[in-house]
């Protein structure tokens, strides 16, 4: 008996092994390894592999650019995910309550997905270019044509709201996803349930209030932790608009930094690992809930 | 959104235009800038095809694989299993990034295109494995039944009667694997070398950072060269396109 439910799952078993050897090796095995050189001592090439407890955990702080790149990579979380959130969201809203040209639209707003950021950011760094007036070029140019040009700044080069600024090309690229996950969700409303509240007297503005929006508790939490993710991970958009300057410096590009120019691997690990946490204390609880509630059903 | 639609139409008709007249039409219209930018990007366009097609195809069929053992044969331990695989997508590369090169260097491959399209396959399994999983999850499990009772057994159901159905979601994964292949910048920047090096490497060095003669014709053909394929991919096939984004957010 035993044998026979053996005999049922072991096929299925051996036919994922390939991707459970690649996946355990490239990202479990790797992860490790890579803890392993963040709590040593490894600060260049040479060196053997030691253990140091960790120092470089608290030492990091002491480093000057990395508080602010820490401080950065906040600034740019809060200003992207906030205005791709809401951006997306009142897109959704405009087109469930039906514009014209509907399609066109959706054509439109998803398409900076299809585009590298590196691509994306080659377009962006000559927007977001920070000449004064009389070499302005982009944005700036603009505004000073448009008589506006009190509004021209120095962009992502401005030392407070620089980042919030950098975290604009991110907000293109993003919001027209969002905006198609919240119209998923609009459309997952049902009819019925908003007519019986529009039959109660609600008005439109309540039916959306009271009924609709509540249902899309699901979707604002998926949406935030994509968001959110995609922000700590921002590599390739930085590089391609401010290349590995201080001002724009965040842990994604430091650990890049570190590892690569500087030649400091337990930096460079321990600057990773940071990440790697700060990522799973995001997604680890999701992944959980979503896979636990979809069981449930 | 009037500033988000112009940002998109700036894209189109930059073909002729110095930096201080971008924002205007041009008078003349000319295709230097393309062509230049074609002989800089070439070698580049090349190699890009060369990893995201082979890497979207293993990829795919190694998550068609998956996702059929995970939805229909599963195994005790199957949703832990799972739940290992789809944290994978969400991991910073940072996290690997020491190790990896290091273990692709004791291959002999790093600096490859071989490597390059060795790592987009793994880690491009969770994402794929998603993206069948879900869609098996509709096949009714009769239909499965049904092939075991007349005697088939798990690779033969998977054949007979999984595959032929399996279409669209290919159409979903594999246009969502080349696009995200063809964008990766930060897996080409640390494994490539000159000679495996995809567009997007190429592109970010010819822009050059803040040089003060830059052809701005030439960049932003250059961009719009090296978005083409996903520009194409995403215009004819938008609707396979959309159903990778959403099963990006789990629930496809």
């Amino acid at each position: 008996m035993r044998a026979r439910r053996v005999r049922r799952w072991l096929p299925g078993l051996l036919l994922v092994s390939p991707s459970i050897v690649a996946i355990g090796l490239f990202v479990y095995g790797l992860i490790f390894w890579n803890t392993r050189v963040a709590v040593s001592g490894k600060h260049d090439e040479v060196s053997p592999l030691g253990f140091d407890g960790g120092k470089n955990f608290v030492d990091l702080w002491d480093q000057p650019s990395w508080p602010g790149a820490v401080r950065n990579a906040l600034v740019f979380t809060a200003v992207f995910v906030l205005g791709a959130l809401l951006l997306g969201a009142f897109l959704a809203f405009l087109m469930d309550k039906g514009i014209r040209g509907e399609a066109s639209f959706r054509v439109v707003y998803l398409f900076p997905m299809a585009v590298s950021f590196i691509a994306a950011g080659v377009v962006w760094r000559w927007l977001l270019n920070p000449a004064p007036a009389d070499r302005a070029v982009g944005l700036n140019q603009l505004f000073h044509d448009a008589g506006l040009g009190s509004l021209a700044n120095t962009w992502w080069q401005h030392p407070d709201w620089g980042m919030a600024a950098m975290a604009l090309p991110a907000i293109w690229q993003m919001s027209g996803y969002v905006m198609a996950l919240y119209l998923a969700g609009f459309r997952g409303v049902p009819e019925e349930l908003r007519e019986a509240a529009r039959v109660d007297g609600a008005s439109e503005w309540k039916v959306y209030r009271h009924v609709v929006f509540p249902q899309l508790r699901p979707v604002t939490l998926s949406a935030l932790i994509i968001l959110g993710h995609i922000s700590l991970k921002v590599f390739d958009l930085i590089m391609a608009i401010a290349g590995k300057q201080i001002i724009t410096y965040v842990p994604a590009v430091a650990a890049y930094v570190e590892i690569f120019d500087r030649h400091d691997p337990a930096n460079g690990a321990t600057i990773a690992t940071y990440l790697l946490v700060a990522v799973a204390v995001l997604v680890v609880p999701y992944l959980v809930w979503t896979i636990r509630s979809e069981r449930a059903r | 959104m009037p500033a988000y639609v112009l940002l998109v139409t700036s894209f189109k008709p930059l073909q002729e235009a110095g930096p201080a007249t971008a924002w205007n039409l041009p008078d003349r219209w000319s295709v230097s800038g393309w062509t230049a930018a074609w002989d800089q990007l070439r070698p580049g366009i090349l190699n890009s095809f060369q990893i995201a097609i082979p890497g979207a195809v293993l990829a795919a069929v190694l998550g068609s694989m998956n996702g059929y053992v995970l939805s229909k044969w599963r195994f005790p331990g199957s949703d832990a299993v799972f739940t290992l695989f789809l944290f994978g997508m969400f991991i910073p590369y940072q996290a690997v990034m020491i190790p990896l090169a290091g273990l692709l260097t004791d291959m002999q491959i790093v600096g490859t295109i071989r490597g390059l399209v060795l790592v987009h396959v793994v880690y491009g399994i969770p994402i794929c494995t998603l993206i069948f999983r879900n869609y098996y999850v509709s096949i009714p499990d009769e239909l499965i039944e049904a092939a075991r009772v007349d005697g088939a057994g798990m690779l033969r159901t998977y054949a007979s009667v999984v595959l032929p159905l399996s279409a669209p979601a290919f159409a979903v994964t594999l246009i969502w694997q080349f696009t995200s292949i063809w964008n990766d910048f930060l897996f080409a920047v640390f494994l490539g070398a000159p000679d495996s090096w995809p567009v997007t490497v190429m592109l970010n060095n010819t822009a050059g950072s803040g040089a003060v003669a830059v052809q701005y014709n030439v960049q932003m053909a250059s961009a719009l060269l090296a978005s083409l394929p996903t520009i194409l991919v995403y215009l004819l096939l938008g609707r396979f396109f959309m159903r990778g984004l959403m099963a990006g957010a789990l629930k496809g």
